[in-house]
């Protein structure tokens, strides 16, 4: 067993060696299966300790500043000192909070991040759990993230709290549907609901085959964490700091930590669905090259989030609910209709080429019908908008099915932008 | 698959322990302790808070709640389609299109009905 060829298990054999002469095997095996559990989780739980610094240096550039440059090399310590700090702090419950939902929130917020990275491939054999149903797990313990900022919004006893958790129902509730609905195309392309094997399926990227659910899982994803433009259920021009105005000490870094690492795992899911995860020039053979290829392309998503993040306005919240449900949701169910018809219906086309050629034509036809479904998208969207625009240069009058004409701008989409026409409704 | 998931049990467990040790040794034993009922007051803008905070609120909140409802429960149904793909036939697609169609209708209705509207 070669360390380069396998880490994993060549690790593991050692481990198992040196523990087999004390105990018997059954609790080595089960000893081993702790450790990787404490290695992918501690790994996770770090992170966020490099993550917060990075954010803050890069973020600090974009507004013409240095960010934190004092504590250790380069303010690489600064993260650890102000752990340190809130370690120190006096725990406040406020008067009049449900204490059992208070206390519980901020640890589920953590758990709903960390547990995503039980199965998010580092390399094809480095991974803490090739899960059959990885795909619909992310999903679920996702969901748990919400559920944690709803619960400590309401128990805070706190107006403003209570108004974070009501956009919380609003925006994370919303963003999820048309995310799982992107989050169908990667297993749909792949046949498989395994992480592992949906990078395996990319011999060409996902992100080339489905751009418009690369797109969609991209913006849902963002707005799943509730970073700018989506910040609406912390915002803190408007309601201070929405869901975590009461938490202090530990608890309300315990929100900042899921937070930052939710942020760097919404890069690296993008990274594992849609831009091929670990896969690169000799990550078969070397699976440590593969490790590198995937965080330099999930740091690449992330470096693009906090972009986001650092040049995006906050959106209003009635743009932020059109832009999900009269956009985002049916374009998501466009995407699967032409991307699951494209495929079936080339199948046998697809058999008669060569071999070496199936993937890249597959690739063309399915990137061909992606740029069809964008046009037509396009096409509907700037008819809509023209429209709203007559209807707000003649007056706000005859109010419609739609409504609010004179608040829209021309931009907000309202059009309903997926792939079959005669399905419009006609205002 | 037991070996997977007893790793997702047990990494579910040290997920929880990881938050959960900070906390309690911050607020049981580095933390000081010198509250007073000023400190534990409910933060508001200046002001003595007025009013319940558990109050009565829009409906507009329950309606979206409840479209998520039957669009995730909805959504679900299609995961199982999606990896039995090599094995369905053209013509099933077009009965997963159809069921799409369906799903479509139901944002279509919710839509004229005027529930996604910020009022």
């Amino acid at each position: 067993m070669d360390f380069l060829k396998d880490p994993v298990a060549f690790i593991a054999k050692v481990l198992s060696d040196l523990l087999a002469a004390f105990l018997p095997a059954p609790v080595v095996s089960v000893l081993l299966l702790i450790v990787g559990v404490v290695v992918v989780a501690s790994f996770s739980l770090v992170l966020p300790l490099f993550l917060i610094w990075f954010e803050r240096r890069v973020v600090g550039y974009m507004q013409d500043r240095l960010g934190p440059n004092r504590v250790g090399p380069e303010g690489l310590l600064q993260t650890i000192a102000d752990a340190i700090k809130l370690m120190i702090k006096e725990d406040i419950t406020p008067y009049g909070a449900d204490k059992v939902v208070y206390n519980i929130s901020p640890v589920l917020a953590v758990i709903a991040v960390i547990s995503m990275w039980a199965v998010v491939p580092f390399a094809h054999n480095i991974i803490g759990t090739d899960l059959n149903v990885g795909a619909l797990y992310i999903v679920s313990v996702g969901s748990l993230g919400t559920l944690a900022i709803m619960l400590g919004g309401w128990a805070s006893n706190n107006k403003y709290a209570l108004l974070g958790a009501f956009r919380t129902v609003a925006q994370l509730v919303s963003y999820e549907v048309p995310m799982i609905l992107s989050l169908l195309v990667p297993v749909l392309l792949a046949r498989s609901m395994g992480l592992n094997d949906i990078v395996k399926a990319q011999d060409v990227w996902f992100i080339f085959l489905a751009p418009v659910a690369a797109f969609i899982f991209f913006t849902t994803s963002v707005a799943e964490v509730g970073r700018t433009p989506f910040d609406l259920l912390e915002a803190e021009s408007e309601i201070v700091a929405g869901f975590h105005i009461e938490y202090s000490g530990m608890k309300f870094g315990m929100f900042f930590v899921a937070e930052f690492l939710h942020a760097f795992t919404v890069g690296a899911l993008t990274a594992v669905l849609f831009l091929g995860g670990w896969r690169g020039p000799g990550a078969e053979t070397y699976p440590l090259l593969g490790v590198v290829y995937f965080m330099i392309k999930a740091f690449g998503g992330y470096f693009f989030v906090i972009l986001m993040r650092a040049a995006l306005p906050r959106i209003r919240i009635d743009h932020m609910l059109d832009l999900n449900w009269k956009f985002l949701t049916p374009l998501a169910l466009g995407a699967i209709v032409v991307i699951a018809l494209a495929d079936k219906a080339m199948e046998p086309w697809l058999q008669t080429l060569q071999p070496g050629i199936a993937p890249w034509a597959r690739g063309g036809v399915l990137l061909l019908a992606n740029l069809l479904l964008v046009l037509v998208t396009y096409l509907l969207l700037s008819n809509s908008a023209r429209r709203m625009r007559r209807a707000a240069e003649r007056g706000a009058s005859g109010g419609d099915g739609a409504g609010h004409h004179d608040e829209h701008h021309e931009e907000a989409p309202a059009a309903p932008a997926h792939g079959e026409a005669h399905t419009a409704p006609a205002h | 698959m037991l070996d997977n998931w007893t790793f997702i049990g047990l990494f579910l467990l040290m997920a929880a322990i990881f938050p959960g040790v900070p906390i309690i040794l911050q607020s049981l034993i580095l933390g000081p302790k010198k509250s007073n009922p000023v400190k534990n007051s409910v933060y508001e803008c200046g002001i003595e808070t007025v009013g319940d905070t558990w109050v009565q609120f829009k409906v507009q909140y329950y309606i979206f709640a409840l479209v998520f409802v039957v669009f995730d429960v909805e959504t679900v149904f299609l995961f199982p389609f999606a990896v039995a793909f090599n094995a369905v036939s053209l013509f099933a697609v077009f009965e997963v299109t159809l069921f799409i169609l369906i799903l479509v209708a139901g944002l279509v209705y919710v839509w004229r009905k005027g529930a996604l509207e910020w009022v």
